[in-house]
């Protein structure tokens, strides 16, 4: 399956994939209307990690094995058609955390602000050709491909 | 083929979702002694005080079952495996037939010699019948007891204090949560908890149920009384083993002894779960590992050995998230040095008030971690002791607030990151 | 606050203006800009900007996700004064404060005449057809080197040989190259696009004095290395693997006067393909201290062309300035297959701002009074003109070959390919747009795979244009456009201008 790969050797940890996450992942999909009105802000999917000249986007890596999905205790992760993207179903997620604790990616953001705790996680952008990350990345340190 | 699962719960699940996709045609059927399709045995406290309600607790569906085509008998309970004949017998007196069968029976509730259990208002907090029924008596208590500061007591003891209950927890060692915890990790729980009013007593225990037909309250080791008109039994649970094994000539340790492959002494009988001893990687001996994602592990495992593709079990070792009250703490392997040579630990209190996080390592690899309250991306050190990486010289970096895959070799995230995974 | 930050930042060259009603936070605009003009206001959830920080340089401006951000320059004027301008004036107050010399990057900025803007090409009307270059063959080929007196031919089994010994020579397939830059003033990223763009259009990149990385060996046919005063990486390999070999004596940018990289640029990798120590500042002698006339440089000459045997055509590149034909003269008798001519606005990565901008002469000037003289001596077919320093546009490419140039060398336009807004200051080492720095995190900006796309659409571009403008000529070869001045025309030139560029005014 086509997944996203960071290139570090050119990331250069702008984070435009965080705000296009962001945009594609809230209820406008404008990007004012995302950032200043939406509340809670949506959470970016993608987390640019830097450490002085070291910097990538990470994501859900959509593993082959996913640890995630063994450690789920409600079955709210589940994959798609047996071998495709590893999705999140929010009305079933009670915030457990545990699939946080089995990520070795560190790839699944915690949400409790909304009065309830919920994850949430790359789905490669269901409703784009191209993942919004890889998009919006103006240096091509995104490639969304098959490998 | 005809796969037979005994048990409905994480490993058995694990099993058919191995199974299914490598034998469409094979018929697999489960035994379920609980009258539930599979449901999150964790959250079965949090259903006391109607946190979450009965579609949360669905793990799986009818559609589940349907759409992998397994008969599935609910409410009926396994009672012996006939490796001879290759059956198993349940209760209602039908024989099962099998081909491959899986032992996934869990666990059952340890009862300590306590006087009087027999009173009305005592339990044990293992089923979702158990907190059914815990329920049901709610409107009834204003004062419960919980034996056991473990894991399970815990949160029985956190379902009944957001059902408005006035609980006590009584533990025996010198902490709760002592099998999850450090003591200095198990201090901020008890000091957190403490300041939301759950009473904690511990170094103590129960050993009479006072009372006359209804539980009335408890009598303790020191000759102190607590009163109570509710006493939850929580000191653990240990492998469901004598349920079918005995008799079959299946090897028994605590659990049902497996191999690396999920297999029993017998053949063609996989075990797996809190009912099965396998290997644990960081001890290297057979443990009995009761944790969600263990089970449902090993019964991947053995699901795809009992397909009949060849794959070994890499071992488990203790991962465990659990949130009490709004504290919340993710521990993974030793929370101890298991001996005091060898080993290297770092600790960081702050900055927050409950913020603790500790490190383990032997040598260059990490062998445990406990976090308490920011566990944002925790899992990244259970990725690395299950790879057991070599860290080098960037072990304290894993001590960083803002954990991160930068403090990792560059290796590792160029093997890691730019392939399939 | 420091007497010199009073006198200084109120008087700052731009404003960031921007919208707050557009601008999300997104902190995008904060971490990319290296001079910390952006930076986020906690107390009120605020991106907000330091006026005196901003150079310019636009970085933000284009990256911003919602286009929040104007740059706009500080409407604030000074009172107007005819002799005291405002660049005047804050560079007095820098030097107050400094008490150094001026520091700049880039080209010399002042409104000296562009003579390219004074000079129009002819085209085919009626009498002469233009040729439609979409239908018909148009050749941009061009070799550089020493050409022989004649060409001899002999016949052998009936068939014509060539008799004549050729001299080594680049073969261009658009008369266009990269303009020496070297490594460490800019980085390995924008040396690797310009390598593999000289490879892949067929034309050459030049190294610098900064020698050449080892992962760049791979693209030594398309490379002319240099040596240059400080000797910066010269050894057999580098002069082996390369097309070409080129002696700098000077630069358009700073004629004259030496480099000098700082120390702290000197990083290993720099370190290792100068061949100098890490962390030691890379001196540059203003001359090459064994070359001191015309019989030294021959000595030079023929010392690379010995080490690799005449394999190899040599190049010599100077500034332009007052005597360059004389000096071309004397260059090309010293045996140069190659005359590299660069004017007053090339471009550098650090220069005193006063030599950058009041030292040497025009591209044009100095092309046109070398074609010439070369021509006048009856030598110009001994070595190919190179003319650089201001090229930007396939017409001033056009308009200078037609002045008398074989090829051109681009430097500015190629980092205006890949980003750069001519913000000044390369010297600082923390150019925004990843060329002119080896900061790890800044030079990551620069995706070698990026820059090498646009290098080559650039020079794409400007192979059609030219073509364009030889079809409209009704020239089908880029050979008979060279020297060709009788297809220019002069606009707004004075006689003697005319004259010394050899061109008619228009209308004659």
């Amino acid at each position: 399956m086509k997944r996203v790969y960071p290139r570090e050797e050119v990331c250069m940890g702008c984070k435009l994939c965080e705000v296009a996450c962001i945009v594609e992942h809230s209820l406008s999909k404008d990007i004012i209307k995302a950032y200043k009105e939406e509340r809670p802000r949506t959470l970016s999917r993608a987390r640019v990690e830097e450490e002085g000249p070291v910097s990538f986007s990470i994501m859900c890596r959509h593993c082959i094995d996913p640890e995630c999905l063994e450690a789920c205790i409600t079955g709210a992760l589940y994959r798609v058609n047996g071998d495709g993207p590893v999705l999140v179903d929010p009305r079933r997620c009670v915030g457990c955390w545990m699939c946080v604790m089995a990520c070795p990616y560190g790839s699944i953001e915690l949400d409790s602000r909304n009065g309830r705790r919920v994850i949430s996680k790359c789905d490669l952008c269901p409703d784009r050709r191209m993942p919004a990350c890889v998009d919006a990345c103006p240096n091509r340190a995104l490639f969304y491909e098959e490998r | 083929m005809r796969y037979l699962i005994i048990g409905n719960s994480a490993a058995a699940i694990g099993a058919v979702e191995s199974i299914r996709p490598r034998d469409r045609e094979g018929e697999i059927t489960i035994l379920s002694k609980e009258p539930y399709y599979a449901y999150s045995r964790p959250l079965i406290t949090e259903y006391i005080a109607d946190v979450f309600r009965d579609e949360d607790l669905t793990y799986r569906g009818p559609d589940f079952y349907r759409e992998n085509r397994i008969q599935v008998h609910l409410g009926i309970k396994a009672r012996a495996v006939n490796p001879k004949n290759r059956v198993v017998l349940t209760e209602d007196g039908t024989e099962h037939p099998y081909d491959r069968l899986l032992i996934a029976t869990g666990g059952t509730p340890i009862v300590p010699p306590i006087k009087g259990l027999d009173k009305e208002g005592v339990f044990t907090c293992t089923t979702w019948d158990d907190s059914k029924a815990i329920k049901a008596l709610l409107p009834r208590v204003k004062r419960a007891v919980v034996v056991g500061g473990g894991l399970i007591g815990v949160k029985a003891a956190e379902g009944l204090y957001e059902a408005g209950v006035h609980v006590t927890i009584v533990e025996l060692l010198p902490h709760i949560m002592g099998r999850i915890l450090d003591a200095e990790g198990a201090y901020i729980f008890e000091a957190y908890l403490k300041g939301k009013g759950l009473g904690i007593i511990t170094g103590e225990t129960v050993v009479e149920a006072l009372g006359n037909g209804r539980v009335e309250g408890v009598r303790l080791a020191s000759g102190d009384t607590l009163p109570c008109d509710f006493l939850i039994i929580a000191v653990g649970v240990r492998p469901n083993v004598e349920e079918v094994v005995e008799g079959s000539g299946i090897r028994v340790n605590q659990g049902i002894l497996v191999d690396r492959h999920m297999r029993t002494s017998v053949p063609d009988v996989y075990a797996a779960g809190d009912v099965a001893e396998g290997d644990e990687m960081l001890v290297r001996e057979k443990r009995v590992i009761a944790l969600w994602p263990v089970a449902y592990r090993q019964g991947k495992i053995a699901g795809l050995n009992m397909a009949g593709e060849d794959r070994e079990y890499e071992g488990g070792f203790p991962q465990n998230t659990v949130s009490v009250l709004g504290l919340t703490t993710i521990t993974i392997g030793f929370t101890e040095p298991p001996e005091p040579n060898g080993y290297k630990v770092l600790m960081r209190r702050g900055p927050g008030e409950n913020d603790y996080k500790k490190l383990i390592f032997k040598g260059d690899v990490l062998e445990g971690a406990i976090l308490v309250n920011s566990i944002d991306r925790a899992g990244i050190l259970t990725g690395l002791i299950r790879a057991r990486t070599e860290i080098g010289s960037n072990k304290e970096r894993l001590l960083d607030t803002r954990l991160g895959l930068t403090a990792l070799p560059r290796a590792w995230r160029k093997e890691k990151l730019t392939q399939p995974v | 606050m420091a007497l010199g930050d009073r006198w200084s930042n109120p008087f700052c060259n731009f404003i960031v203006d921007r919208d707050q009603d557009r601008c999300i936070q997104c902190q995008v605009c904060v971490n990319q800009c290296p001079y910390e003009a952006n930076f986020y206001r906690a107390l009120d959830d605020t991106v907000v900007s330091d006026h005196a920080l901003c150079t310019g340089c636009h970085r933000c401006k284009a990256l911003c996700p919602t286009s929040c951000i104007t740059i706009r320059l500080n409407p604030s004027e000074f009172r107007p004064h005819a002799v005291w301008t405002e660049r005047d004036i804050k560079n007095a107050y820098l030097q107050a404060e400094t008490g150094s010399i001026i520091l700049t990057g880039i080209g010399c900025d002042r409104d000296y005449p562009i003579y390219f803007d004074h000079i129009l090409l002819d085209a085919c009307q009626v009498t002469n057809p233009s040729i439609d270059p979409l239908r018909e063959p148009m050749e941009l080929r061009t070799y550089l080197g020493r050409k022989p007196e004649a060409v001899e031919f002999e016949f052998r089994d009936g068939k014509p040989r060539l008799k004549t010994q050729l001299y080594p020579q680049l073969t261009l397939e658009v008369p266009v190259m990269f303009s020496a830059m070297s490594y460490g003033a800019v980085n390995l990223n924008f040396c690797e696009g310009l390598s593999r763009v000289a490879t892949e259009a067929g034309t050459y990149w030049n190294t610098g004095e900064g020698g050449l990385h080892p992962d760049l060996y791979q693209y030594g046919k398309h490379t002319i290395v240099q040596v240059a005063s400080g000797r910066f990486g010269v050894n057999k390999d580098y002069l082996d693997v390369a097309a070409a070999i080129e002696i700098k004596i000077g630069q358009g940018a700073k004629p004259g006067i030496g480099g000098h990289l700082p120390g702290e640029k000197v990083t290993a990798e720099v370190s290792r393909t100068r061949m100098i120590p890490v962390g030691s500042d890379a001196l540059s002698p203003a001359p090459q201290h064994d070359i001191y006339s015309i019989e030294d440089l021959r000595l030079l000459i023929y010392a690379l062309k010995e080490a690799t045997e005449y394999t190899k055509p040599v190049s010599v590149k100077i500034a332009a300035v007052h005597n360059s034909a004389a000096i071309a003269s004397g260059i090309v008798r010293a045996g140069a297959d190659i005359v590299a001519i660069d004017g007053l606005r090339g471009a550098t990565g650090a220069a005193p701002a006063m030599i950058r901008d009041h030292v040497g002469i025009p591209i044009e000037l100095a092309l046109a009074s070398v074609d010439q003289r070369l021509r006048d001596e009856g030598i110009r077919h001994q070595a190919s003109i190179v003319a650089a320093g201001g090229f930007r546009n396939s017409a001033d490419v056009v308009k200078a070959i037609a002045l008398g140039a074989d090829a051109v060398y681009i430097g500015t336009a190629a980092m205006v390919a890949v980003g750069c807004t001519l913000c000044q200051k390369c010297y600082t080492g923390k150019c925004p747009w990843g060329i002119t720095t080896n900061e790890p995190s800044l030079a990551k900006r620069l995706n070698p795979d990026i820059a090498a796309e646009r290098l080559y659409n650039l020079l794409r571009g400007w192979a059609l244009e030219i073509k364009d403008f030889m079809g409209a000529m009704g020239i089908n070869a880029i050979e008979s456009l060279r020297g060709n001045r009788e297809r220019l025309r002069g606009l707004h030139l004075t006689d003697r201008e005319l004259n010394i560029l050899g061109i008619k005014h228009a209308g004659e």
